[in-house]
Order: C-alpha cells, then sequence, then structure tokens
C-alpha cells in the first residue's frame, strides 16, 4: 500500500512537473502573441501619427503664405504661384451635398421596400444586387460616366434642364448653359449612383434593428404601413439612418477616379451646376506628378489635409450616431 | 482614412517593384514623347538586350524625378534654362520633335475643314469667342457652314509640356493672353474643361460635341480626331503635314542657344506649322551611376542612329545629322565621372 501511494505521489509530482513546463511553454505562446497583436495596433496608430505630422508640415509654406485667404481665394495660378482652396472645397462639398439629395430618398426606399413590402423570394436577389453595385471598381464609373453618361446627359437632359429653367428667376442661374455634358452636376449623378448601395444596405440593416413586437403591435392597433414607417420605425432607427448618410457622405467626399473623369477639373466656382468644377481629391491626383516649385506642391498637400479634417469630421459624427444605434439595438 | 491608408501603402509597394525593375535604365517624365519612346525602347531591346523603363508621368514629374536623382534620366516638353540647369547641375538636349494640333468635335465637319488662326484661339481659350458662328470664325472659314453652338474649350488639368508651349505660341500671339494668363507647363485657366494627359484631351474632346482642344499630333491621328487647319506666322494657311513640321523645326538655330534653350513656335516661313516643338532629356552633370549614365547615352546616341525611320512612321521629326553632332560633343564634354573622365565616348 505504501509503496503504491509512494510511487502515486512520485508520478503525480513527475506529472505536476510536465504540467509546468507545458502551461510555461503556452505562456510564453500567450505573451509573444499578445506583444506582436498590440505592435500591430501601435504600427496602424504611428502610421496615421505619421501620415497627419506629414500631411502638416508639408502644408506649412502655403498655409504660411496665403493664410486665412487659402480657404476663401478663388486663384489657382502656377505661373504666379498664387493658389486658393475654395472651388476646390466648394466643388466637393457641392457634389457629395447634391449625390445625397439624390441618393437619400432612393436609398431609404429601396431600404423599406426590401425590409417590409419585398415577397421574401425577391429579398435576396434585390439586395445582392444594390450590393453588387458597391463591388463596382471607381475607375468604372468613371469611364462609363465620360464615355456613355456625359454625351447622353449633354444631348438630352442638360438642354431639358436649360429650357426647363430658363425663365425662373434664380434657379435659370443655377441651372445656366451651355451644356458641356460632364460638370458638377454630372459628377454629382455619378457619385449618387456609387453610394445609393452603401444608403440602402446601411438603412436596411438598421430597419432590422427594429424589434417585430413594436411593429407588430402597430398593425394590430390599426396602423397603415405609412403610418408604421413614419412613426415607429422612421424614430426608433433615426440616428443610425444619420450615421449611414453620414458614412456615405464619407465615401463621397473623398471619391477621386469617378469624379476626376466627369467634373470638368476647373478651378473655378461657376452659379450653375451644369458648369465645370473640381473637387480636392480630383486635384490631388490631376496635379501632384506635375507640380513642380515648393508652393505648388504645398498647396496640393495643404488640399489634402483640409480633405482629412472634412472627412476625419464627418465619419466620427456616423460613428458616433451608429454607436448609439447599436447601444439601443443591443437592449 | 483606412482608404488613404491603404493607398498609400499601394503607392509604397508599386515604388518599390518600380525602382526593383529599373535595375538598368530608368527614366520619366514628358507624355508627348512617350509613344516614340517606346517603340525605340522595344526595337533597342531586340537589338542589345537592355531594357528602358521610361514612366510617362509628364514633363514637370520627370523634371522633379531627375533633381531628386531618383531615375537615370528626365524627360521634358518644357526646356529648363541655363539657370536652372546650373543650378541642379543638369545638362539638357532635344532628342526628338513634334507638332501639336488643335482637334475640334462638331457635327459634319471633317479633319482640316476649319481653319483657325492664333489670336481667333486664344480668344476661344480666354472665353471671349464663345460660339461657332462668331464672326471671327466665320471670316477664317469663309464657305463652311458654321453652327450656333456654344464652344466648350478643353485643356490640361495637369502640367504639361504640351501646354508649355501651346500657352507659349499664344502669348507670342496675342499680347491680352500674354498678360492675363501667361505661358507655363500650367497656368490658370480663364475657361473650359480640364483632362488628364494628351490622352485626357483626345478622349474629352471626342465625346463632348463642340469642343476644341489641343493635342500632339500622334493622338491626333491615331484616334482619327478632328483637326483644323492654322495661319501661321506669315499669314498663309497650313495642315498639320510632316512637311510643315519640318519646315518650322528647320527654322531653329541650335548652335547659338545655350543649354539648347530653344522653342519652336511660331516660326516664319511660309510652309512653317505654328505650334511645333522639340521634347528634352535631360542627365545630372555628374551622375552618381557613371555606369547608368552610359547606358542612357548609349540608348539615345542609338536612337540618333537608327531611330529616324520610327520617329517618321509616328510623324515625329528626327534632329537633323549637325544637331546631333552638336550633342555628342556636349555629352563628352558635360558629362563626366567624379574622376572627371566623360561616362560615354560616342564612335
Amino acid at each position: 500500500m505504501a509503496e503504491a501511494a509512494l510511487s502515486t505521489v512520485a508520478k503525480s509530482a513527475a506529472f505536476g512537473q510536465v504540467r509546468e513546463k507545458v502551461l510555461r511553454r503556452f505562456e510564453i505562446g500567450d505573451q509573444t502573441f499578445h506583444v506582436l497583436t498590440k505592435l500591430s495596433a501601435i504600427a496602424v496608430l504611428l502610421l496615421l501619427g505619421g501620415v497627419i505630422l506629414s500631411l502638416v508640415q508639408g502644408s506649412i509654406p502655403a498655409l504660411s503664405t496665403f493664410g486665412f485667404s487659402f480657404l476663401t481665394s478663388q486663384a489657382w495660378n502656377p505661373v504666379t504661384e498664387n493658389f486658393g482652396a475654395a472651388p476646390a472645397i466648394y466643388g466637393t462639398l457641392v457634389t457629395s451635398l447634391i449625390a445625397l439629395m439624390i441618393a437619400v430618398p432612393i436609398g431609404f426606399g429601396i431600404a423599406v421596400f426590401l425590409t417590409e413590402l419585398c415577397p421574401y423570394k425577391l429579398r435576396r436577389p434585390i439586395g445582392i444586387a444594390v450590393e453588387l453595385l458597391a463591388g463596382i471598381p471607381s475607375i468604372i464609373y468613371g469611364i462609363w460616366g465620360m464615355f456613355i453618361f456625359a454625351p447622353f446627359l449633354q444631348a438630352t437632359v442638360q438642354p431639358a434642364l436649360i429650357a426647363t429653367f430658363a425663365h425662373v428667376p434664380g434657379l435659370n442661374q443655377v441651372f445656366a448653359g451651355p451644356p458641356y455634358g460632364i460638370g458638377i452636376l454630372t459628377a454629382s449623378l455619378i457619385l449618387a449612383i456609387m453610394i445609393l448601395p452603401l444608403i440602402s444596405s446601411i438603412s436596411r440593416d438598421v430597419f432590422n434593428t427594429v424589434p417585430p413586437v413594436l411593429k407588430e403591435a402597430a398593425y394590430g392597433v390599426g396602423c397603415t404601413r405609412w403610418e408604421v414607417m413614419r412613426s415607429i420605425v422612421a424614430p426608433y432607427t433615426g440616428v443610425g439612418l444619420v450615421g449611414g448618410v453620414m458614412l456615405a457622405l464619407g465615401r463621397a467626399l473623398g471619391e477621386t477616379m469617378a469624379v476626376t473623369f466627369v467634373i470638368g477639373n476647373a478651378h473655378k466656382i461657376y452659379p450653375s451646376i451644369l458648369g465645370p468644377g473640381t473637387t480636392i481629391s480630383a486635384t490631388i491626383a490631376n496635379e501632384f506628378t506635375e507640380a513642380d516649385g515648393k508652393l505648388y506642391t504645398s498647396s496640393l498637400v495643404a488640399l489634402g489635409l483640409l480633405l482629412f479634417i472634412i472627412t476625419f469630421i464627418v465619419l466620427a459624427v456616423s460613428r458616433l450616431l451608429l454607436m448609439r444605434i447599436e447601444g439601443k439595438g443591443a437592449r | 482614412m483606412s482608404k488613404f491608408l491603404r493607398s498609400a501603402l499601394v503607392v509604397a509597394a508599386v515604388g518599390t517593384a518600380i525602382s526593383a525593375l529599373a535595375a538598368d535604365l530608368s527614366g520619366a517624365g514628358a507624355t508627348f514623347p512617350y509613344p516614340i519612346y517606346s517603340k525605340w525602347a522595344d526595337a533597342y531591346k531586340k537589338d542589345t538586350g537592355t531594357g528602358l523603363n521610361y514612366q510617362s508621368i509628364g514633363s514637370g514629374g520627370g523634371i522633379k524625378q531627375i533633381v531628386a536623382r531618383t531615375v537615370t534620366f528626365g524627360a521634358s516638353d518644357a526646356p529648363l534654362t541655363v539657370d536652372k540647369l546650373d543650378k541642379d547641375g543638369l545638362v539638357q538636349w532635344p532628342q526628338v520633335m513634334g507638332g501639336i494640333v488643335m482637334v475640334i468635335n462638331l457635327d459634319g465637319v471633317k479633319p482640316g475643314d476649319i481653319t483657325v488662326d492664333g489670336p481667333t484661339v486664344a480668344k476661344i481659350f480666354m472665353g471671349e469667342i464663345k460660339t461657332w458662328d462668331d464672326p471671327a470664325l466665320a471670316k477664317l472659314n469663309p464657305g463652311v457652314k458654321l453652327p450656333s453652338a456654344p464652344i466648350a474649350v478643353v485643356h490640361r488639368s495637369d502640367g504639361s509640356g504640351t501646354t508649355f508651349n501651346f500657352t507659349d505660341y499664344l502669348s507670342k500671339v496675342s499680347a491680352d493672353w500674354k498678360s492675363k494668363v501667361g505661358s507655363s507647363t500650367a497656368v490658370e485657366w480663364p475657361t473650359g474643361l480640364a483632362a488628364k494627359g494628351n490622352e485626357g484631351v483626345a478622349n474629352t474632346v471626342g465625346n463632348t460635341t463642340g469642343s476644341i482642344g489641343y493635342v500632339e499630333y500622334a493622338y491626333a491621328k491615331q484616334n482619327k480626331m478632328t483637326y483644323t487647319k492654322m495661319v501661321n506666322h506669315d499669314g498663309k494657311v497650313v495642315g498639320p503635314t510632316m512637311d510643315a513640321f519640318q519646315a518650322a523645326a528647320a527654322n531653329a538655330d541650335w548652335a547659338h542657344a545655350p543649354g539648347y534653350y530653344q522653342i519652336l513656335t511660331d516660326q516664319p516661313g511660309a510652309g512653317s506649322w505654328p505650334i511645333t516643338a522639340a521634347t528634352f532629356i535631360l542627365l545630372p552633370k555628374q551622375p552618381q551611376d557613371p555606369a547608368a549614365a552610359a547606358e542612357a547615352l548609349k540608348f539615345f546616341d542609338w536612337a540618333f542612329k537608327n531611330g529616324a525611320k520610327a520617329a517618321e512612321e509616328l510623324d515625329y521629326i528626327p534632329m537633323p545629322d549637325n544637331v546631333v553632332g552638336m550633342i555628342r560633343k556636349t555629352w563628352a564634354s558635360d558629362i563626366k565621372s567624379a574622376d572627371g573622365k566623360p561616362v560615354y565616348e560616342a564612335k
């Protein structure tokens, strides 16, 4: 008995040693993994910090030369080295806003149809088709916009717009000719198509967070579909919808290639939305390789910094709003 | 933001890939001569086995890269002044010449149907002439039925040697243009749409009814675009032909142009095409890698000797023999390695 007990003790001691070894090995592995993942996370922060630093440093010559007037000046003259960002900022904001005005109602419509009205059989095919739109590379939109969409607009839609609003005071300035085909309006339309899938898929997901009980209760007391959407779904999801729209706005603000193709790249603010214009990202893409002279390059970097700040604000706001709706959905 | 980072990474990756490829011979610059440089590079590779990696990123980019010494040679359509050459320690010479033409897009109008002159083009590009049936255009084109359609001006959105020569021409023929806009690789355009590269202008003109733009002749020819005839310095109407480009090029006095600084626009002569241009190569006076510089010079020497036919096929004008002789002398006297020996002896 005693012998047997002894041998068990010895055995378990030996077993304990092995276990300790294995555990230590695990611990080393764990720690290494921890350090590696931490380093990757820090690397992202460092990269981001580096990008901000180099943007700020690169834009100092331009900002110190032009000061605040860099934001308001319409000049863009590489010969006399006099630069202003106003046309690029204007073009960036206006194209994005017009795109939102078109894409938001349509996107919400698609989402409402998909979550409330669509027969189950059709939900998946339509949902996938909308999401496939998001998968088309932006250069394809650009080429399509330039070769097919712009000539079509020049021949049909734009003359019609000009003729329709020719005698309406105010609007005749906004839709003044001549029809070029490419310009602010065309860029906005292309952007609207590009952000449509983003808006519709986010709002569909957001609509799905509404507890069915709420909707069923509303239907139960005799609400129509419209009343359910307006009084139950919309208030419940409002913040999330705004977050989705802001995300789409972020995409529209930074879009480069498709816009460059169809906006006309003119450093001018025309009162007409049929006129050519430019955006921050289109200007940088067009002129960076060719910018000779310190001030020219620096002005382009400063434009990049402005875009960075604008998109940062938009994305931060959208994240905040989306976080609030996610909290609600989990409850 | 993550998009920005991603594209930064892609750019970095592409950058390393390019520098890895460019082991033997690398250059960057003007888009204007790109068609002929790539044709030469192809033939040269078959002849000698040495490949050429030419990035057609535009003249401004080419100058920037050779000043930073990231490529073996730079290429520019706008010549650098002697001051700038000395400051950056560069040597420059003309490699080939070509013509810049006006292209238009009007229904029912065929190549060469319409004639324009310099002052009219300047007024169109300043936004003063707004429609195709303007009296100034009607006067130049008696018998041609011009529509009352608005004119859409198309110019380059990037800095460009083509723009440099085009705006230089307009500055010579229009005092108004000279004082209000001036000439450079990029200017503050008074009006119009803009597109990137010769290709971009060609495409935008091709897709916009009523438009007018300017491109290097090879692009107009390859895309079968409607070009115009022009009134030259002597007041004669000329079409964009090899003979007209050559007539303008023959006027150039390279021997008395320090640093080969020579602009060929608005040349006299009854047959001269008004917007003719030379395109230039830039090389450091004291290359960091003399062997690579010698390889580059060998390539350009080969092109002078064997490339004339290929150039003419693409409607470029080869440099005359006496100028090539001068350029070879410049190579021997100006491009030296650290020990003071010429890096390449032309045979």
